[in-house]
């Protein structure tokens, strides 16, 4: 493929091929089967931007949007991912040109460490778009009615992003901020 | 992590006969309980077969007016379902209480069937576990027991099963079909598919081995009013401490199943459509709760009648 970047690493024993697009680029990579797809991002593509914090499924700081849905990335092997279309904090905005949740996050002070702060900001985007898209939620009252864009929906539905600074009421208002609902 | 082969499976029969050819040989399906327990050590598959492109993922009418639910359909999918939503609310309400977002996105209706317990014992290699390693002990038994086992229980094991859309399953009347290595079909209703641990908690299913979940099956809806109420120690992406699965009509519970009491969904039919102030008695006959975790027992007569008023 045109433009394929090789990762480029010395190939494992036991190591299988792996194609992935990341934030629009694709990569072909020789890859364990164990290894995680926050791993792959991670170690393999030097894509340090997505943060691991637990490894297991409870923090949220590994959220990517695989195929434009959120997942927790090391709770998946990257060898399940053949052929998917990746996106990372990477893929976002730029330091000249940050993405308008990024641009919130700062504005309302959401994070301290910032060490959540690319997991919570890929599942917020991915928050958005659940709610527009009509899915519910446990705080959904009407399961028969299009779920409201409102505080308690968000704040529900990003309740798989932990945050150690506890920057969570800022974290809200930025979110409802892009989503235009007034604080 | 142990060391692993790989495979992708196209087809259903193609992915049993896969895990058939290989002993120590699993699916993966979302993995989001596989591969965190493969990182403890608990699980150690020395093969994986990957069921995710084998396309069980519709849900689709039943000629007997219910659905049929392919075992990949994610958590979030089945949630959504607009049919789901209307004729099954009691199962988004589960699904909707269990998990996050980002886990509900790749957990799928087979693998949160399969899910195993969340016993901090059964987690932690350094205890003896009978479900872990059959015949070491059980460390819950006389050690930390709050989120344990009231119903069903052995003195081998008293884990819970943590699954809520398990619970929703149970009272719903579901029924599981899975797929042999042979390629033969068969139907588990609901009721018989999780075991209670009895002498051998280490199996959790009546699954015969290679075989897989294909589809959840859900009768002709039943009407009602579908309520899940799940008591946990945070308002969000906790497991429950119990849960109550109701579906009431004419005020009376119609249905009812409680999750996080037993080894199983816990449903004793005698008690639905009782009069109110009886059910619990019924449900709960035969408890055998431990010091730590006796408030299950009053906690869920109290989310029953919480239940039966939200009804009304
Ligand atoms: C932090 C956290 C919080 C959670 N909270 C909740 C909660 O509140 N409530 C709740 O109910 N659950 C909760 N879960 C559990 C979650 O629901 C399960 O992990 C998920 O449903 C498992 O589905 P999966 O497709 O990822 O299964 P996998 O991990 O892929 O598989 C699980 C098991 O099932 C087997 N398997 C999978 N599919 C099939 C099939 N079709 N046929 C035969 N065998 C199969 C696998 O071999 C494996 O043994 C939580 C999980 C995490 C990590
Ligand atoms: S309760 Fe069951 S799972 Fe927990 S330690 Fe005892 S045997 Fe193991
Ligand atoms: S690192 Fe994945 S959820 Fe914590
Ligand atoms: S900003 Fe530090 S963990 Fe969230």
């Amino acid at each position: 493929m045109p433009g394929t970047e090789d990762a480029g690493l010395p190939e494992a024993p036991g190591a299988v091929p792996l194609s992935l697009c990341v934030n629009g680029k694709p990569w072909v990579l020789q890859i364990d089967p164990r290894t995680s797809l926050l791993d792959a991002l991670r170690e393999h593509l030097h894509l340090t931007g997505t943060k691991k914090g637990c490894d297991h499924g409870q923090c949220g700081a590994c959220t990517v949007l695989v195929n434009g849905r959120r997942i927790n990335s090391c709770l998946s092997l990257a060898v399940m991912h053949e052929g998917d279309e990746i996106s990372t904090i990477e893929g976002l905005g730029s330091p000249e040109a940050l993405h308008p949740m990024q641009q919130a996050f700062i504005d309302h002070d959401g994070f301290q460490c910032g060490y959540c702060t690319p997991g919570q900001i890929l599942s917020a985007l991915a928050v958005i778009e659940e709610i527009k898209a009509g899915i519910p939620s446990h705080v959904t009252a009407d399961l028969n009615a299009p779920p409201p864009l409102s505080a308690s929906e968000i704040r529900e539905r990003m309740s798989g992003n932990l945050c150690r600074c506890a920057a969570y009421p800022n974290i809200i208002a930025a979110i409802q901020d892009v989503s235009g609902i007034p604080s | 992590m142990k060391s692993f082969t790989y495979e992708r499976a196209n087809t259903a029969a193609e992915a049993v006969a896969a895990v058939a050819a290989m002993p120590g040989a699993k699916f993966i399906a979302g993995g989001t309980n596989l591969l965190d327990l493969m990182k403890l050590g608990i699980e150690a598959p020395v093969h994986l077969v990957d069921i995710n492109r084998l396309g069980l993922d519709a849900i689709e009418p039943t000629e007997a007016g219910g659905l049929r639910i392919g075992a990949m359909v994610r958590n979030t999918d089945l949630a959504a379902d607009a049919r789901v939503r209307r004729d099954y609310a009691v199962l988004s309400r589960a699904l909707l209480a269990g998990a996050s977002g980002q886990l509900r996105n790749k957990a799928t209706t087979g693998g949160n069937l399969l899910q195993r317990t969340r016993c901090a014992y059964f987690y932690n290699t350094d205890m003896p576990c009978n479900k872990r390693s059959p015949g070491s002990g059980c460390a819950a038994v006389g050690g930390l027991s709050h989120n344990h086992a009231v119903m069903g229980v052995s003195d081998a094991c008293i884990a819970t099963h943590p699954s809520d859309m398990a619970v929703a399953l149970r009272a719903l009347d579901a029924t599981v079909e899975v797929i042999s290595a042979k390629g033969s079909m068969r139907m588990i209703p609901i009721a018989d598919f999780h075991r209670l641990p009895g002498d051998t908690p280490h199996l959790e299913t009546n699954l015969q081995a290679n075989e897989m979940v294909t589809a959840v099956i859900l009768p002709r809806p039943v009407g009602g009013t579908h309520i899940y109420r799940k008591v946990r120690e945070r308002a969000s992406y906790a497991f429950a401490n119990i849960a109550v699965a109701m579906i009431v009509r004419e005020g009376k519970a119609a249905r009812l199943a409680l999750g996080g009491v037993a080894h199983k969904p816990w449903r004793v039919e005698a008690a639905e459509d009782a009069p109110a102030e009886g059910i619990a008695d019924i449900v709960l006959a035969g408890a055998r709760p431990t010091a730590d975790n006796a408030y299950k027992l009053d906690l869920t007569r109290r989310t029953i009648a919480a239940c039966l008023g939200d009804a009304s």
